[in-house]
């Protein structure tokens, strides 16, 4: 009786100290739940879904404050990949938020721009080179297509061009198996 | 057993494979034929596996046959040649010989029928230092000429250390309707073998083997004769005619019995594989200073007269069309590359580019329009038919239902789109075509994938800046304020010191002076005034008593 007492709280106290032990060693910094759904949304920093980016809005799911359908540029992709992360029910994206665009690219009409900076400093990712009174433009394989460079351009010089398909970012399509009816396929 | 019986012929038989109908007899009759210069050549700077070159002339620039029109860009691209001496006439967007079917960037050049050459220089390859011969064939523009384009300075990069201990050539072209390799074969095997003599250097190879299908035999033949007159050792080994033994990993499997791990390059086994009309390019280079020009090109299908012909780079697909008698009525598409692996042209007005093997006249009694897909009955035909040992079935589930990431664990990305699987598919389920698709829409979704990171990265770069400017502000107030505190402390004290200094002065100055009219006075005077005191303090004492 006193002997398996004995082992039992050797055993309790062996584990206590491997468990503790790891938890100093093996300690895990920041929250890996908010670098995964961090690593599933679209860094566009758009600040569509309601928080100032990416991070933060990952950070809020994290924390159930957020939806996981507030992401229009991550679309319904976007949304099923978080739904798969959580372990939640897939939802349609909440319109309130803006509905999914197809990928755009900002551009500065040069010759209306008066170098005012504003636009590169609402630029969340740095992709607008340009200083006080010169021309800015944008640097087009930077630019995630946010948009929020239009707002405090006070000329309305840039718009947003969507990207067109060309030789080098074109895709092969789903296949299309056309349906005939019986008396065309006997036509034919 | 099949696999045993060839190993008596040290042959290795790979897995699957079908046997398309053939038809290479009809362009086989007659021998390569020159085209006539046509009287426009559209140059697309897209014609090899890469970046796009970078244009080097100008509208308008006369150009030299030979000359430098695009350099190449970055590790891995191509250069492009002017075919002819001319005008450069345009430098715009036209369409190309591209499945998509959109244009691209092009050079339209002018030829003014004189053909000149630009100053040619010929190296003397064998005293001459590898290193510098591959750094020269970067402004060759010569790439593999079997289809892939792939630039061949890349495949022949020597840091020095080649481990490549076999060179394969590839003379199998085991796609039913091409014979351009076959008719090279015949007619310029001296070329060919003098183009592995060069590869073989630049390599460092100790074996170098020829395969070709056995449904050549002419063409081996042609080989054999000119291999005996070379220096160097080069084998000749005729491989049993199964679609696609001309895949550069599947002949690596036929002639050494070297399986190429999925994962790896064939140079990680020591195996390199160039076409035959590769290593004749390199050749011309080296010999006459001729970079990639023009190519053979085979028109068959349904045209008069099928054939080969030596075409310059750009030239349209109808001018090389008219060449071959033109196409007969009922043609209504036109394939480029064979009728496995090629595609439909979007226009007969495209050009013929490095990548340009065969054009097929596509007529419904040649390529009847396939029946109908039907359900997929899990018959695993497609399985057994598939060289690559994928399953080819698994990989239709998934990418029919955009389940990518466990296409892509399914080795989607081994799949070389060769078409087996749905030449037997009893369904005629268009598979390759599912393939390609996935395979697209993945690549989409990695470039998407890296160009979020790049976003973050940039992202969390601003914010840490913002961050940064602020903390450096704030510590600039505060140095500020501090420094004004400290100069108002000074101060301070200062003033205090200079108050209390003030304060002492006064009150000294208030202790010293007293009243003056009652000091100096004369005697009499005093005593009138203590008279007067004393009188008054009577006076106040009566009123109190009162």
């Amino acid at each position: 009786m006193l002997i398996a007492l004995l082992v039992m709280i050797g055993l309790a106290l062996l584990l206590g100290i491997v468990l503790g032990y790891s938890a100093l060693k093996f300690k895990v910094e920041g929250d890996p739940l908010v670098d995964k759904i961090d690593a599933i949304l679209p860094q566009t920093q758009c600040g569509q879904c309601g928080y100032p980016g990416c991070k933060p809005y990952a950070t809020a799911i994290a924390n159930g404050e957020a939806d996981i359908n507030q992401c229009p540029p991550g679309g319904e992709p976007g949304m099923l990949a978080l739904a798969d992360l959580l372990g939640v029910e897939p939802k349609p994206l909440n319109a309130e938020h803006g509905l999914p665009k197809p990928k755009a690219v900002a551009f500065i009409d040069e010759n209306t721009c008066i170098g005012c900076t504003l636009c590169i400093q609402a630029c969340p990712v740095d992709a607008i080179l340009g200083a006080a009174k010169q021309m800015h433009t944008i640097i087009a394989s930077e630019c995630t297509g946010c948009e929020l460079c239009l707002a405090p351009c006070p000329v309305d010089c840039i718009t947003m061009e969507v990207i067109p398909e060309k030789v080098g970012n074109w895709k092969w399509r789903y296949p299309v198996i056309e349906i005939k009816t019986v008396d065309e396929m006997k036509a034919a | 057993m099949i696999s045993n019986l060839l190993n008596l012929t040290g042959l290795f038989k790979f897995h699957g494979g079908v046997h398309p109908p053939e038809h290479k007899l009809e362009s086989t009759t007659a021998p390569i034929r020159v085209i006539a210069m046509p009287a426009t050549l559209v140059l697309p700077l897209r014609q090899h596996v890469g970046n796009l070159p970078k244009i080097r002339v100008q509208v308008g620039d006369r150009v030299l046959k030979g000359q430098l029109l695009a350099e190449a860009e970055g590790s891995v691209s191509a250069a492009v040649h002017a075919p002819t001496s001319g005008v450069v006439m345009s430098i715009e967007e036209q369409l190309i010989p591209h499945p998509s079917g959109l244009p691209d960037i092009c050079i339209t050049l002018q030829p003014d029928g004189e053909d000149r050459w630009i100053a040619r220089k010929s190296v003397n390859w064998r005293e001459t230092d590898r290193q510098v011969l591959v750094a020269s064939l970067r402004e060759s523009g010569v790439v593999g000429m079997g289809g892939a384009a792939f630039p061949t300075q890349i495949k022949l990069r020597p840091n020095g250390k080649s481990s490549v201990h076999t060179l394969i050539i590839n003379g199998a072209e085991c796609e039913p309707y091409i014979t351009c390799d076959d008719l090279l074969m015949r007619e310029r095997a001296n070329e060919i073998v003098k183009g592995i003599e060069v590869a073989q250097y630049l390599l460092g190879a100790e074996r170098c083997i020829v395969g070709v299908e056995d449904n050549k035999p002419e063409a081996a033949a042609a080989m054999r004769d000119a291999a005996a007159k070379s220096a160097i050792k080069i084998e000749v080994e005729v491989v049993p005619t199964l679609y696609p033994s001309g895949d550069a990993r599947r002949l690596i499997h036929i002639v050494t019995g070297i399986e190429v791990p999925s994962d790896k390059r064939s140079t990680d086994v020591g195996v390199q594989v160039f076409n035959v009309a590769t290593v004749t390019a390199v050749y011309r280079y080296f010999e006459f200073g001729e970079p990639a020009l023009s190519r053979i090109v085979t028109v068959t299908g349904n045209v008069r007269q099928p054939g080969n012909f030596e075409v310059p780079f750009g030239t349209s697909v109808s001018r090389l069309l008219e060449a071959a008698g033109g196409s007969l009525p009922g043609t209504h598409d036109l394939v480029m590359g064979g009728p496995m692996m090629g595609f439909s042209l979007p226009s007969s007005a495209v050009p013929v580019t490095k990548a340009t093997n065969c054009i097929i006249a596509g007529a419904p009694e040649l390529f009847p329009p396939p029946p109908p897909a039907m359900p997929c009955i899990r018959c695993a035909r497609c399985a057994d038919a598939c060289p690559v040992s994928l399953q080819p079935q698994d990989l239709y589930w998934f990418s029919k239902s955009d389940n990518f990431e466990k296409a892509r664990d399914y080795k989607l990305f081994d799949c070389i789109e060769c078409g087996c699987c749905s030449y037997v598919c009893p369904s005629h389920i268009p598979l390759v075509q599912y393939y390609r698709y996935a395979k697209s829409e993945i690549l989409a979704a990695d470039r998407a994938k890296q160009a979020a990171n790049l976003a973050r990265e940039r992202n969390d770069f601003r914010l840490a800046r913002i961050e940064r400017e602020k903390q450096e502000r704030a510590a600039k107030h505060a140095a500020k304020a501090g420094g004004a505190k400290a100069e108002a402390g000074v101060d301070d004290d200062a003033k205090k010191a200079a108050i209390a200094a003030a304060m002492a002065r006064a009150q000294a100055q208030k202790a010293e002076v007293v009243p003056q009219n009652t000091t100096d006075l004369p005697a009499a005077v005093q005593n009138e005034i203590a008279e007067i005191d004393a009188r008054r303090g009577d006076v106040l004492e009566e009123k109190q008593d009162n």
